[in-house]
């Protein structure tokens, strides 16, 4: 694979997508049809977290390589790539008194929009880190790495990550954060305390299955137009929520299987959501070998499979929790990457896909830029 | 005077040195690797972790002795030792 140094040209689509063996940038015009692929970027690096800050007239991405040699270390550029930031320290680290070494970066989340050089880091072990230069420097937020049930959480096959931030574009004392295994937790007063909201999410593992905490979940979002309304993709189970998170119902109407990983809101539709679902736990894989996206317009009350250009027949498929993304053109793009390196994109919303690549390192994260709405 | 040899992909973070002479007084191999991260924070962090562990796919050998199969990061080493950083076979 060329790597192509590209100047991104206004009106273009960046999907950025990171794999097991370095992150690659895929680019396109407005119209989305053809695509070209610059990378590998760190290369033989792991990239679990990826974001795009376009804050303030920035075109800034952050990038989480993690080498399975000398550790991981939070990048930027400015360039999409043309160079990186290449701090002497690692920016990433547990205090000495923690008694924790950090395993892995699982997330980069850009703060609120008048918030501009505030950022967010879930990491693995379980903890939230906060940036207010803009991704220089980083320092766990105390209130969540000093929790009370902190020692009863436990890791699930990818390890005790907190893999989901999701700051309230409203009140900048708010802020809810997933941790598998560990629950939604949400905090009211800017990270000093956390309280676990799970009330009505299932713990399908656990004797008790509707414990405080300790759940499994792999995903919620929500719309910055409706924060209260979260969504959630758990390990085994889909749910609703429209206080925050105070509680839960179930939503997994019509899928095949409410387990699976990835979940996605629609960039301009607070009530489209879209999910990938896993036949189970045991055998993670697309259901009957047939690869569909599952999309709800109407907040969960019903969901539609999408599967026009997508494979149908031996197609033992898996999209981790965050290889799916959006643009945020008029007529959305939606995007999501497979464990089996392959890439897939939609410029109508999901309706029809198309291969964008494939031959990748499997595909963990997936990210998309936005750098004019020109449609 | 004790000598550690760094891989290729840490030496950006030594001034680009492969090859780092130390003069402090050390008396094993943690004590080295301290000096050497207070010389090069970037390197001592690449090596090891925030808990001061030797990262799990990093091995260090004195005078060709893997120091896991020795004393850890209590390994004597002594005046002309030879400390090897390298990273471990593995991958994916």
């Amino acid at each position: 694979m060329a790597n192509v140094p590209h100047d991104a040209a206004r009106g273009s689509v960046c999907v950025m997508v990171g794999t097991m063996k370095g992150a690659f940038f895929a680019w396109s015009d407005g119209s989305r049809e053809k695509w070209e692929l610059d990378g590998p970027h760190f290369k033989g690096q792991s990239v679990y977290a990826l974001a795009f800050d376009d804050r303030d007239g920035m075109s800034r991405t952050y990038a989480a390589p993690q080498s399975m040699h000398w550790g991981a270390t939070i990048r930027t550029s400015d360039d999409f790539g043309k160079t990186w930031s290449d701090a002497e320290r690692q920016n990433v680290r547990f205090p000495a008194e923690s008694g924790l070494a950090l395993s892995q970066i699982w997330q980069i989340k850009p703060g609120r929009r008048d918030d501009r050089d505030v950022l967010y880091a879930g990491v693995e072990p379980a903890a939230l880190f906060e940036s207010h230069d803009r991704g220089e420097s980083w320092a766990p937020v105390e209130g969540l790495l000093n929790h009370e049930q902190r020692p009863q959480w436990q890791p699930g096959g990818g390890g005790l990550c907190l893999h989901t931030i999701l700051p309230d574009p409203r009140n900048a004392d708010r802020m809810a954060i997933a941790i598998s295994t560990g629950g939604v937790y949400r905090t009211e007063d800017a990270g000093k305390t956390w309280r676990a909201r799970n009330v009505g999410v299932r713990a399908q593992f656990l004797p008790d299955k509707y414990p405080e905490f300790g759940q499994c979940v792999h995903k919620i979002v929500h719309h910055p137009s409706r924060p209260e309304r979260l969504f959630l993709q758990n390990h085994w189970g889909l749910y609703r929520s429209d206080d925050w998170g105070d509680s839960w119902h179930d939503i997994a109407n019509g899928v095949p299987s409410d387990f699976g990983f990835a979940m996605l809101m629609h960039p301009h539709e607070p009530d489209t959501v879209y999910i990938v679902p896993l036949e189970s736990d045991e055998f993670r894989c697309t259901p009957e070998a047939k690869l569909r996206v599952y999309r709800t317009r109407n907040a969960g009350e019903s969901w539609e499979a999408l599967s026009e250009g997508l494979p149908q027949t031996d197609a033992y498929e898996t999209v981790l929790r965050d290889a799916m993304a959006a643009d945020s053109m008029k007529q959305a793009g939606i995007y999501f990457g497979t464990r089996s390196g392959k890439l897939f994109g939609s410029s109508d919303s999901g309706t029809s896909w198309r291969e964008i690549a494939g031959g990748l390192p499997p595909v963990v994260c997936v990210r998309a830029a936005t750098l004019q709405q020109s449609q | 005077m004790i000598t550690v040899e760094l891989p290729r992909a840490l030496a950006p973070y030594a001034g680009s040195k492969p090859i780092i002479e130390l003069e402090d007084r050390c008396s094993n191999v943690g004590e080295a690797l301290t000096a050497l991260a207070s010389r090069f924070p970037g390197v001592g962090d690449r090596v090891v972790d925030e808990r001061g562990a030797v990262r799990q796919h990093v091995n260090v050998f004195v005078d060709d002795e893997n120091i896991r199969f020795r004393e850890g990061l209590r390994t004597p080493v002594s005046e002309g030792s030879n400390v090897l950083i390298v990273a471990a076979v593995s991958g994916g």
